[in-house]
């Protein structure tokens, strides 16, 4: 189990440097001069010239790449010129309220779809089947802001039951912090149910069709052990596989999802990053999102040791 | 959908063609999406016979109206008429209705575009890393770095660097996209250069690029067409995305997102100017999944036993 952890885990440092590779060779294989780039519309020509020796850009591209690579490694991130301050601080500081998010959505989606997909299976062909699969089609298609704006017109404006926008940080008193999270992980849970469901459903109807499933009602067990014991866990590595897999489409909805409710998270940083063309900060946080992308997936891959006895490392 | 015609699957006779075509009108997905598609595309196509006006024309006067009413409009020219505001108009005075309809020509070739333009690179790319071993290893690996960057996230950078105009928007969209295209692509390769046929070409020296084009492409056509149509409504989305962010198109160009971001401002007081467009987007992008999902278990049984889509 050590070594394959570790195996897994050295599999990861190629796929990250890639990562890194094309991140730098995005800046620097842009036409025109990647400090002016990097230092964006607003900068003097003193800090371009920092920059530029910063960087090393009068140095051959290899020792540039070996320069910022090393940075990298210590957590330097560089300095967003935009908000004056490093990036790895500006990311600090943006952590909480994207983290809440990402981690409600996630918790909200695995208990919504994960039963979905199981009473879908069991009742294949019937009404509870076909809702189940209409709902994740539409899922799939309404856009997560089309639904944010929904919800807040509904819930917020009519009904007045939830705060339309903002975040209140956790150490501001709980109840607080979920009322303003409620509406915000709905809307992003969306996509991610209609995922899971799915897949769920697919791989819990596989399980059902097997002999042991058979063997288990034949010896008279009821039909939620024969569900929960038998058919879920066996059909549990696929719909493992798909959460972390779809991980990346709840890193795509943060950035939609926080623009909406005015959430001061990572995903509102990205978008005023890149609307200030502020690309260390940009940079950063493709950095730090795929890296943790790739963490995921990687536990994932831990996962399957427990879910599945038969897969030994 | 020119470039996803059956005519262009591996069919020997015209009767196999004709049976196809009837199975395809047979699936109520296919038929219901794409007649909704079809719809979409005809009205954003003649915008300007269907009762618009110039979706960029700023009118102070008229001011956030409401849907339905009525008022007179003078255009560029000078001439002065009556205009009905069938989903009334923004704070700038522009007419939402015309807005929707011309942000559909964008949306859909956006949508086209990068189908399009993602295949032709991924399928290429994904026939030499199949075909050619010693190139396979480093590809892919290149693939996996790209695929480990959440999609939105790369393609609102690139924009960024880029300084957004429909050409690099399309890009900007369809480079996320391709390592998924590549790696169907290859696992297909993978799976039809064992086959009798394949072998018997090379048995008979067929040059590797007349294979891959004969022997190896028609026959992997329908997964990568159904794949093709599930990449075209994820572009629609994420382009809405870069225009509702500010990331996309330059905000006076009528793009279903730049609507949508326009009316978030006085969201509270006037809805609808957010609904409309955002109606609009949904329908398009469920029209073009369920015409994915209706083509995918028309033609490709196979892949459809999977039960799931491609993430």
């Amino acid at each position: 189990m050590l070594r394959f952890l570790l195996r897994r885990l050295l599999a990861a440092i190629p796929v990250l440097l890639i990562v890194a590779t094309l991140v730098f060779a995005l800046l620097r294989l842009t036409p025109g001069d990647p400090a002016a780039v990097i230092a964006g519309d607003s900068a003097t020509v003193e800090q371009i010239e920092r920059i530029r020796e910063g960087l090393g850009l009068n140095r051959p591209l290899v020792v540039q790449f070996a320069i910022w690579l090393a940075r990298l490694a210590q957590g330097d991130l560089g300095e967003s010129f935009f908000f004056k301050m490093p990036v790895s601080a500006l990311i600090a500081q943006r952590l909480e309220p994207t983290l809440a998010l990402a981690l409600a959505t996630l918790a909200l989606a695995v208990a919504v779809a994960v039963p979905l997909g199981v009473l879908a299976a069991w009742r294949r062909g019937g009404w509870l089947d076909r809702g189940v699969m209409m709902f994740s089609t539409l899922g799939f298609s309404i856009p997560v802001f089309v639904l944010g704006y929904l919800l807040i017109w509904l819930v917020s404006l009519k009904l007045g039951w939830l705060p339309a926008q903002g975040y209140r940080r956790i150490a501001d008193g709980f109840g607080p912090f979920l009322r303003h999270l409620v509406l915000p992980s709905v809307t992003l849970s969306v996509i991610y149910i209609a995922l899971i469901a799915r897949v769920t459903r697919a791989s819990v109807s596989e399980a059902l069709t097997e002999d042991y499933v058979r063997t288990a009602r034949a010896k008279g067990l009821n039909e939620a052990a024969v569900l929960l014991r038998h058919a879920l866990a066996n059909a549990a590595v696929p719909i493992v596989t798909v959460i972390g897999i779809g991980f990346a489409l709840l890193i795509g909805g943060v950035v939609v999802t926080e623009s909406v409710y005015a959430i001061p998270g990572l995903g509102r940083l990205t978008v005023d990053a890149v609307l200030a063309r502020d690309f260390p900060t940009i940079q950063g946080l493709i950095l730090l999102f795929s890296a943790v992308y790739v963490l995921i997936n990687l536990l994932v891959d831990l996962a399957y040791a427990g879910l599945d006895p038969r897969i030994r490392y | 959908m020119d470039a996803m015609h059956p005519s262009e699957l591996a069919i020997s006779s015209d009767a196999r063609l004709a049976a196809l075509v009837r199975r395809l009108a047979r699936n109520p997905s296919v038929v219901l999406g794409g007649a909704v598609l079809a719809l979409l595309a005809l009205a954003s196509a003649a915008a300007p016979l269907l009762g618009t006006v110039d979706p960029t024309l700023l009118d102070p006067v008229n001011r956030d109206l409401l849907p339905g009413a009525s008022a007179r409009v003078t255009a560029l020219t000078g001439e002065s008429f009556r205009h009905t505001f069938w989903m009334g108009t923004d704070s700038f005075g522009r007419d939402i209705y015309s807005r929707v309809l011309y942000g559909g020509r964008v949306s859909l070739s956006v949508g086209l575009a990068v189908a399009a333009l993602s295949l032709a690179i991924g399928v290429g790319v994904g026939l030499v890393a199949g075909y050619v071993r010693a190139l396979d290893g480093v590809v892919m690996r290149a693939m996996d770095g790209l695929m480990a960057i959440p999609g939105v996230l790369l393609a609102i950078a690139l924009v960024a660097l880029w300084r957004a105009s429909l050409l690099t928007v399309v890009a900007a969209i369809a480079i996320p996209e391709i390592p998924r295209v590549v790696r169907l692509a290859r696992s297909l390769v993978l799976t039809i250069r064992e086959e009798p046929y394949v072998e018997a070409a090379i048995s008979v020296g067929t040059p590797t690029g007349a294979l891959l084009l004969r022997h190896v492409l028609p026959n992997a056509a329908a997964p990568l067409i159904v794949q093709g149509t599930y990449v075209c409504a994820s572009a629609i989305l994420i382009e809405s995305i870069l225009s509702f962010l500010g990331a996309g198109l330059p905000t006076d160009v009528p793009t279903w997102g730049n609507i949508m971001a326009e009316g978030r401002l006085q969201f509270t007081a006037y809805p609808h100017n957010v609904f409309f467009p955002g109606v609009f987007l949904a329908l398009t992008v469920l029209a073009v999944n369920m015409l994915g999902d209706g083509l995918r278990d028309t033609l490709d049984p196979k892949f459809n036993r999977r039960g799931d889509r491609p993430a």
